[in-house]
């Protein structure tokens, strides 16, 4: 118990580091929550408003906006972990050799781990929470469910805040990020997020479903709509194995590449 | 002569570096195509909320114009704030007999070679996608080239000023992003809310998705000449906007 408090302490100050570097530089974070409300407001309500009345979920008809909110949030909550997660863990690991200094005191490649992973999670989550609110101001939320989506965000964040850490340890050079970015913007196009998956053949809709965003968006869709089903915890057990395979391979890496 | 050894130089790093833009710049918009063209458009045009015009053919020309405003925005930041800052090339070239207007139109000719292929390949797939409707469609190419110069002086006279690239992340964010969903790529802008709707009018990406809408639909307005013009206008003041704040620089 008291190397675990011991532990949490280190990885703390990981976390204090991003805070103090991040203060001057307040815009960079606080931008970040613009991006995916101005998709909203762009294409779920500019281009909602084209499709008024025509737009249907297996049939039945829907706001367009309301099928659009919770995919910007999941998102965002994507994107968010990302960032911290992979590009930026990889830049302060391999260019700016920050962790180098850090293993000079106490704190281990593990706790660089939690503490890079947890300063992702809050603030991707804080982004997830801004959002919420704006979707709730804009009658965007249709039941008390949706409450559980900033934990749903949380999950989405903590699964991709994992992977990104693993595939930042693989990588080699920033030209290698732009395979990570095509992927990313395709998952963002393409995971029922603007248009439900069933307007695509067979084989695209299979292929969607293999992929972790969708499962984020549906997770939330299905919260923020009050639409609950069993289904919804399908999703949520994909995103924790998700979480839990990329934070055993990153913790894995981080060690033997901090340690060599 | 020395402006096209400018010009020259950008094509030579461009040879080692096209790889990377392969994906923003040609799969990208087909990508959007894909999702909101024929996905959100199958709902557009169950509606008819545009008339007799399929979402998809809306859609393109405004996302031909946006991509090569994105594309011309986009390699003036950091390209040339790295110029400055860290390989410091522009302070090389100034030890020759190079010019700073030789550097700018150097750069601007390379911008507008890359956004006409660009252009050009999109036109292919617009063909694909059967959005092409009439042979005046070819004019969007040189529209294309007028927005991305338009757009690409003012960014470069900022990345010129900037100490920190964190700036140009902002920029993104808060000009670039919000210019290219709001312009009436995706929705008239008529459908803004009033208090919204004359910023859009400043905005040069919608003069030039207004013109190059025209173009594809060989259907012309008297507002046509005026949108070239506007653009004409920020052409004009961005070369100039680049040029003293390039000059400005240099003397640091």
């Amino acid at each position: 118990m008291l190397t675990m408090v011991a532990q949490a302490k280190r990885a703390s100050a990981l976390f204090e580091r991003n805070v103090v570097v991040y203060k001057r530089l307040p815009w960079n974070i606080v931008s970040g929550f613009f991006e995916p409300v101005l998709y909203l407001f762009s294409i779920g309500i500019g281009v909602g408003a084209l499709v008024s009345g025509t737009f249907t979920v297996d049939g039945e008809p829907m706001s367009y906006a309301l099928f659009v909110a919770p995919a910007m949030m999941a998102q965002s909550a994507m994107s968010g972990a990302m960032i911290e997660s992979a590009f930026n863990l990889f830049g302060k690991m391999r260019y700016q050799k920050l962790y180098d200094a850090f293993l000079a005191t106490p704190v281990g490649p593990n706790e660089i781990a939690w503490g890079e992973l947890s300063f992702a999670l809050a603030r991707g989550g804080a982004y997830s929470a801004a959002f919420l609110v704006v979707m709730a101001v804009m009658d965007l939320t249709t039941s008390w469910w949706a409450v559980l989506a900033l934990p749903g965000a949380l999950l989405i964040g903590l699964a991709f805040g994992g992977l990104g850490m693993a595939i930042a340890t693989f990588l080699r050079s920033w030209q290698d990020f732009d395979y990570v970015t095509g992927i990313m913007y395709v998952m963002f196009l393409f995971s029922g997020t603007f248009a439900p998956i069933a307007l695509f053949p067979a084989w695209a809709q299979w292929l969607v479903q293999v992929t972790p965003l969708y499962h984020g968006v549906e997770l939330l869709r299905g919260l923020t709509t009050g639409q609950v089903g069993p289904g919804l915890i399908g999703h949520a057990v994909y995103l924790a194995a998700l979480a839990a395979i990329g934070l055993t391979i990153a913790s894995r890496r981080m060690g033997k590449l901090l340690l060599k | 002569m020395r402006a096209w050894a400018c010009y020259h130089y950008e094509l030579i790093g461009y040879r080692r570096t096209w790889k990377g833009s392969v994906f923003s710049q040609f799969i990208v918009p087909v990508l959007f195509m894909l999702s909101i063209g024929l996905g959100v458009g199958t709902y557009v045009d169950r509606g008819g909320a545009l008339g007799a015009v399929d979402y998809v053919s809306y859609l393109a020309p405004g996302l031909l114009v946006s991509t090569a405003m994105q594309l011309a925005v986009g390699e003036s930041t950091f390209p040339v704030f790295s110029n400055f800052e860290w390989s410091r090339y522009y302070y090389a070239m100034q030890a020759t007999p190079v010019r700073v207007r030789d550097v700018l139109g150097g750069l601007l000719g390379f911008l507008l070679t890359r956004v006409l292929v660009g252009a050009g390949a999109f036109l292919l797939v617009m063909a694909v996608f059967g959005a092409v409707h009439s042979p005046w469609l070819l004019g969007t190419l040189p529209v294309a080239g007028l927005v991305g110069l338009a757009c690409a002086g003012p960014a470069i006279a900022f990345a010129a000023r900037v100490t920190s690239a964190a700036n140009f992340s902002l920029m993104f964010r808060f000009v670039l992003i919000p210019l290219s969903l709001f312009s009436g790529v995706f929705f008239p802008v008529e459908r803004l809310p009033g208090w919204l709707e004359p910023l859009a009018y400043v905005s040069p990406l919608w003069h030039a998705v207004e013109l190059s809408r025209q173009f594809a639909f060989g259907a012309f307005t008297n507002a046509a000449s005026w949108h070239a013009a506007y653009l004409l206008v920020w052409l004009v003041a961005g070369w100039f906007l680049a040029h003293s704040s390039f000059t400005r620089r240099l003397q640091k």
